[in-house]
């Protein structure tokens, strides 16, 4: 090809060496300044390589029932002390952080993925498919979620897996809701518009650049609802409507642990501050998140 | 001779306006109403206008971004309103756009090589690697270097990303190409610089431009003819020089001489135009512009004049030449 437009013009020059930056890598950039953000990450780092790696953490089963050591105080034997059936509260609590983030992750990876399929399509075909799926989104939301999570487990029967399922549903409006309006905003982009002029389908325009210009509100959205829904878990543990007997979900543990709870509080205290800490390690890292990939959103 | 390439006929876009409980269509924004005309091959044709006199509807009607509320836009031959959707999906190859805003019309989460790639992949143009090569060419041919397609459209300045937008628009070697305001968002300096590389990519690949501004001084420079929009409305229509020694319609008579001349010792008669631009929603009845015109006649109140050809090639709608 003849270059002839070359000469005449002077190309702006940009200095070769200049670091490529992708929006991603700059929103890790700020991410790395947050103080608290980086102690919540450690935090969730943390409860994740005591899931993975439980078997070698924890000194015994989740189920050595030892009679001779019912409800001990916390010793150098058992850090977190025993409870009703003599079994290792600290072995428990760390069997437990398998259970509450494998619910709380794949709750939360259902509610995205069902959510953002109806949100996109909510948000870019508009119209009555945005009227009759936004419709259904208010209806879930008029029940207290937690309400409508015992109903669906109810429903299906207590276990883990229904938990799981009803917390992924409940879910679900939420960023449904989240990833519609962004679409809304999103598909009145010049770019949008300059997509449609190139020759693109809808599905490529959807997947390729609605979608991804739509994602830092949902992954910041994500982490906050993993540990709302690990709170949600450990309720419907707490109730009865979650793990089976032997599992140490922490909900559950709270639960067995309320009758005796004034001669041996160790026995709740423990579970209870691993919920509190894992919460809030995730919440430190969702907010860390929202600051650097949404600024805008703070408030 | 001279080949059409494109003709427009009774274009039309009314917005609907609806209001009440049952969302009942209580009026309509005649944002393009009822325009022609053509463009020949390797041409460009300008149309100028005031903000919302419906330029860049009109742009975006051409290349059925925005669907025609009636009329027929003939792109060599073919009726582009009857297509279908995926017919009209492939057409886009031949003709392609430009944006105003070189800080919006770039997805800001792909690499340049990925946005000028985009294009070819959609229509199927060459293998991966030649898809490369291209990138890089097209890169070089706008003034840029092939080691700028890593990077991210946030990294350029306006001139730079517009240059970008341009490159997007050519990639696969189209023969329209509608520029909707292209300049006007960057600094007049820059301006200058992508003008000439427009210029010069239209000879180097036979392009036809539909150029739309609400710029003069630009439109004279780049265009071959140059139309004229006041309120959905093509008023006047012919050879750029033509338009600018001997304009016919009053609007375009006040739209030149708010030109400014930069040299203070010109004196020259101002036609300034007094009142506001009707609103498009209920617009004059007659003459769009009779309530701002100084010449206007009592029958400029009652009919709508019809654009005709007053002198060879040079088209206006208006009274006084009736």
């Amino acid at each position: 090809m003849e270059i002839s437009t070359q000469k005449q013009m002077q190309p702006p020059v940009i200095k070769a060496e200049e670091k490529v930056t992708s929006p991603w890598a700059e929103a890790w950039y700020s991410f790395k300044k947050n103080k608290l953000a980086l102690v919540g990450t450690g935090i969730v780092i943390f409860f994740i390589l005591l899931a993975i790696f439980a078997p070698l953490i924890a000194p015994e089963g989740i189920n050595d029932q030892k009679m001779s050591v019912r409800l001990q105080a916390p010793s150098a034997d058992h850090w977190f002390g025993t409870d009703d059936f003599g079994r290792d509260i600290f072995s428990r609590v760390v069997y437990g952080a398998r259970i509450s983030l494998w619910v709380g992750t794949f709750a939360v990876m259902g509610s995205i993925i069902v959510g953002c399929l109806l949100g996109i399509l909510a948000g870019y075909y508009g119209k009555w498919v945005d009227s009759l799926i936004s419709r259904i989104f208010d209806i879930m939301l008029a029940f207290p979620s937690i309400l409508l999570a015992i109903a669906i487990v109810a429903v299906l029967g207590p276990s883990l897996r229904n938990a799981l399922i009803a917390i992924a549903i409940i879910n679900i409006p939420n960023f449904g809701r989240l990833i519609r309006s962004r679409v809304l905003s999103v598909k009145e982009e010049e770019y949008i518009m300059a997509a449609k002029a190139v020759g693109m389908k809808d599905s490529r325009i959807l997947f390729q650049h609605i979608l991804p210009n739509s994602m830092a509100p949902i992954i910041v959205q994500g982490t906050l609802a993993i540990a709302t829904a690990i709170i949600e878990a450990a309720a419907l543990g707490f109730l009865g409507l979650g793990a089976d007997a032997p599992n140490p979900e922490w909900g559950k543990m709270l639960a067995d642990a309320k009758q005796f709870m004034i001669q041996a509080p160790w026995t709740m205290i423990f579970p209870g501050l691993a919920i509190m800490l894992t919460v809030l390690g995730f919440n430190l890292m969702g907010d860390g998140l929202r600051d650097a990939l949404d600024p805008r959103m703070k408030n | 001779m001279t080949e059409v390439l494109l003709k427009v006929d009774g274009l039309k876009k009314h917005f609907p306006i609806t209001g009440g409980v049952l969302g009942k269509q209580t009026g309509s924004v005649k944002a393009v109403d009822d325009i022609s005309f053509w463009v020949n091959k390797g041409e460009t044709l300008g149309l100028v206008g005031e903000s919302g006199c419906g330029k860049s509807t009109t742009g975006r009607m051409l290349m059925r971004l925005i669907d025609p509320t009636e009329g027929q836009v003939v792109f060599e031959g073919k009726n582009l309103v009857t297509l279908s959707d995926n017919e009209m999906r492939k057409t886009r190859k031949d003709m392609q756009m430009v944006f105003q805003d070189p800080f919006a019309s770039l997805n800001p989460r792909h690499t340049v090589e990925k946005i000028l790639e985009e294009p070819l992949i959609v229509h199927g143009i060459g293998t991966k690697k030649e898809r490369k090569q291209m990138v890089n060419e097209m890169l070089e041919v706008v003034g840029l270097s092939s080691y700028h397609a890593k990077r991210y459209p946030h990294q350029f300045s306006g001139g730079q990303r517009q240059r970008i937008g341009i490159a997007r628009a050519l990639m696969t070697r189209p023969k329209l190409i509608i520029a909707d305001e292209p300049v006007s968002a960057l600094d007049v300096s820059i301006q200058s610089q992508v003008l000439n590389l427009l210029e010069d990519l239209q000879k180097e690949f036979q392009l036809t431009y539909i150029f739309i501004a609400h710029d003069l001084g630009v439109v004279k420079h780049i265009s071959d003819r140059v139309g004229v929009m006041y309120l959905g409305r093509l008023v006047e229509i012919t050879d750029a020089d033509r338009l600018y020694e001997k304009p016919l319609h009053p609007y375009t008579r006040a739209l030149l001489s708010a030109v400014p001349i930069p040299d203070p010792a010109v004196k020259r008669e101002m036609e300034l135009l007094t009142g506001d631009i009707p609103s498009p929603a209920n617009p004059p009845k007659g003459c769009a512009f009779h309530t701002r015109c100084k010449e206007c006649m009592e029958i400029c109140k009652t009919d709508r004049p019809e654009l005709r050809e007053i002198e060879p090639g040079h088209f206006a709608a208006c009274h006084l030449y009736s």
